[in-house]
């Protein structure tokens, strides 16, 4: 239903949303316009907002000295792989939690979420030496498998969520009507849980694509993807502001461009339910 | 053709036994209604039933053939929700057709069934519609399309009108009393309104906590309930219960007497009693009257009824229809005329046996 608001109102909030947002989007734009700027202009105090010399310089180094297809691809392989392997184990178990569930499977979610609560720093010694022993260090086997599991607990609950959306008389309706457990599923369940699949989907993606912690710690060269590719940049050597701007906009451009042609699928699925 | 018979079934939630133990029959092509206060375990007994839940003990045999280990998919059976529980990605037609696809039907055969439903449903105009933007009564009409079309063997109705409208509700049980009396397949319907009951079934059986209270005829559960709770539970508005005093001098406990099976009079009668509130509906007036030693006691008259609140009226019990219940509440023989006599009269300003007034 709509609601009056007053005009003044109205426009107070405009504006104030307009504010918040331009100062949360302000450091994304600063960084990519310091992308295209010499290193002297990028420092230049005061800073040009947008007359400065454009060039492409930056982007160019950043390629030269550390191949950036190299990182994007293992950030392609890590993130992926572990959304894949996370929707492997996180659909049957979300599903038993949500259709079949036992006194047991309210605290088994709590459990499961309690690990998020603990800084990840905390198990970063067991965690190395284990990957040390197992040779899983700088592969990308090793960093699938870590960040599956740090992201377990999230695909987990929000897979959960959904399915506790689907309404069990449904699946039942399907039992009824002579369809088996193959065909209820395939017929019935996924086109309703499709929606939430495919945001769970993208934000573990997203924050695969993102974590920084894992991935720094346990990878030098070989596996590393794009956050390490990005750190690289502020070295002990000094700050190469323009260089670092480069490589960041270069790192989060991907995941943008993903984000943006799928947010439509991830606004419906986030709020999946809420509206119906 | 379908005859369901339960033996001795039993359903346990954890240490909750929902169903402590029924035995029932339903003949081939009855109507059979579950009726019972919310939480009696209709609804788990439908399920158990369908085979949406197993059994904990005892069997269940469709024609004689113990199914109680079969999925619901292999009984033959088709249930309609109270929540409709239409497939929202699928549209209408697709709703209707999806038993027929589940079974492996080609598809000019199912496109011929759904029409032929859609046609007695009269939703042929809303096939390629998704449920979402259907009504309630068009959603519950698809919801028994989708049943009717694969000619199961058994309907079972889970409260199926609860979330219509009165009016339409009205509409949709002689929709389903209809459909039973063209199909002639046995119906099993589930729900808490008694008037519901009255009107659909062939038999009704009464549930309470999981027990079978009576199993009888509409007319044989008004006429002669078996116990107290089934004589309040059937019949609107709810049976009179009267206990104390009153009730021994009748040989029993309690006494029952309907609404509609009390003379009302302004002069004389047995009981005098002051009208609280009174109750017309047109073609009825109930009145709710307040008898000293008696409590409040519900009257159905026909037509309208000129006495307002506060007005004094007299109560007489129609002696042939008064129920007698023992100390365990169930019923006693009626068969002998209780001796109203036995009771005090009472008629306009005095009390028994005094000269009348007026
Ligand atoms: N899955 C379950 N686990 C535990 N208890 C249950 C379960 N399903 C039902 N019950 C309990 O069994 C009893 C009977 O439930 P049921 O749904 O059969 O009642 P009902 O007669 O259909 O009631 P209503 O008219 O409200 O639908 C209730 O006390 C309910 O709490
Ligand atoms: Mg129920």
């Amino acid at each position: 239903m709509a609601r009056t608001v007053s005009t003044r109102r109205r426009l107070a909030f405009t504006a104030l949303a307009w504010t918040i947002a331009l100062a949360l989007f302000f450091p994304i734009l600063w960084t990519f316009l310091t992308s295209f700027k010499s290193e002297g202009a990028a420092i230049a105090n005061p800073p040009s907002f947008l007359f400065f010399d454009w060039t492409l310089e930056n982007y160019h180094e950043v390629q030269e000295r550390s191949n950036y297809f190299h990182h994007m691809w293992n950030s392609v392989v890590i993130s992926f792989g572990s959304t894949f392997l996370g929707l492997l184990i996180a659909v049957p178990a979300a599903w038993a939690m949500a259709f079949s569930p036992t006194k047991n499977t309210k605290n088994i979610l709590m459990w499961m979420l309690s690990t998020k609560m603990l800084p990840p720093v905390g198990v970063l010694v067991p965690i190395y030496l284990l990957f040390r022993d197992w040779a899983l260090l700088d592969t990308l086997a090793g960093l699938v498998l870590v960040l599956t599991m740090v992201n377990l607990p999230i695909i987990v609950w929000m897979l959960y969520t959904y399915f506790k959306e689907i309404p069990g008389d449904i699946l039942e309706a399907a039992r009824m009507d002579g369809a088996s457990l193959g065909q209820e599923i395939l017929y019935v369940l996924t086109p309703m849980a499709v929606p939430g699949i495919a945001s769970t989907c993208l934000l573990n993606v997203i924050l695969a694509w993102n974590e920084a912690f894992w991935t720094l710690n346990l990878t030098a060269a070989k596996a590393a993807p794009l956050t390490a590719f990005i750190a690289s940049y502020s070295s002990p050597e000094g700050l190469f502001w323009a260089k670092l701007s480069a490589a960041s906009t270069m790192a989060i451009a991907p995941i943008l461009i993903l984000g943006w042609f799928s947010q439509r699928q991830l606004v419906r699925g986030l709020t999946f339910g809420a509206v119906k | 053709m379908c005859t369901i018979r339960l033996e001795n079934v039993t359903k346990m939630f954890g240490e909750l036994a929902v169903i402590p133990g029924i035995d029932l029959q339903i003949n081939d092509g009855e109507f059979v209604v579950f009726v019972g206060p919310s939480g009696c375990g209709k609804s788990t007994l439908l399920r158990l039933i369908a085979g949406l839940e197993d059994i904990s003990g005892g069997a269940i045999l469709l024609n004689g053939e113990d199914v109680s280990s079969l999925p619901p998919a292999k009984r033959g059976l088709s249930m309609v929700f109270q929540s409709y529980a239409l497939y929202p990605h699928m549209t209408v037609h697709g709703n209707i057709a999806f038993p027929l696809k589940m079974a492996g039907m080609d598809k000019a055969e199912i496109d011929k069934k759904v029409m032929a439903a859609a046609k007695v449903l009269n939703l042929t105009e809303y096939l390629k519609r998704k449920p979402r933007n259907l009504s309630g009564g068009q959603r519950q009409r698809v919801a028994i399309g989708r049943a009717i079309v694969r000619e199961p063997s058994a309907f079972l109705f889970d409260e199926p009108l609860s979330n219509l409208d009165a009016a339409l509700r009205v509409n949709m049980r002689l929709e389903i009393t209809e459909l039973h009396q063209q199909l002639g397949t046995t119906m099993v319907y589930v729900t808490h309104d008694q008037v519901e009951a009255m009107t659909m079934a062939d038999k009704i059986v009464v549930l309470n906590r999981g027990n079978v209270e009576q199993v009888g005829s509409p007319m044989d559960l008004y006429r002669d309930p078996a116990n107290l709770f089934v004589a309040g539970f059937i019949g609107s508005p709810r049976m009179n219960f009267v206990d104390g005093g009153n009730a021994a001098r009748l040989g029993a406990t309690t006494i029952g007497i309907r609404p509609e099976h009390i003379g009302l009079d302004r002069e004389k009668g047995l009981w005098r009693g002051v009208i609280g509130v009174s109750e017309h509906l047109g073609s009825d007036t109930f009145l709710h009257v307040h008898v000293e030693d008696v409590g409040t006691i519900t009257a159905r008259t026909g037509g309208e009824w000129t006495l307002r609140h506060g007005e004094t009226v007299f109560l007489t019990p129609d002696p042939d229809k008064v129920h007698r219940f023992d100390e365990s509440g169930r019923s006693m023989a009626r068969a002998i005329t209780p001796d109203l006599g036995a009771l005090p009269r009472h008629v306009n300003g005095a009390p028994a046996s005094g000269a009348p007034l007026q």
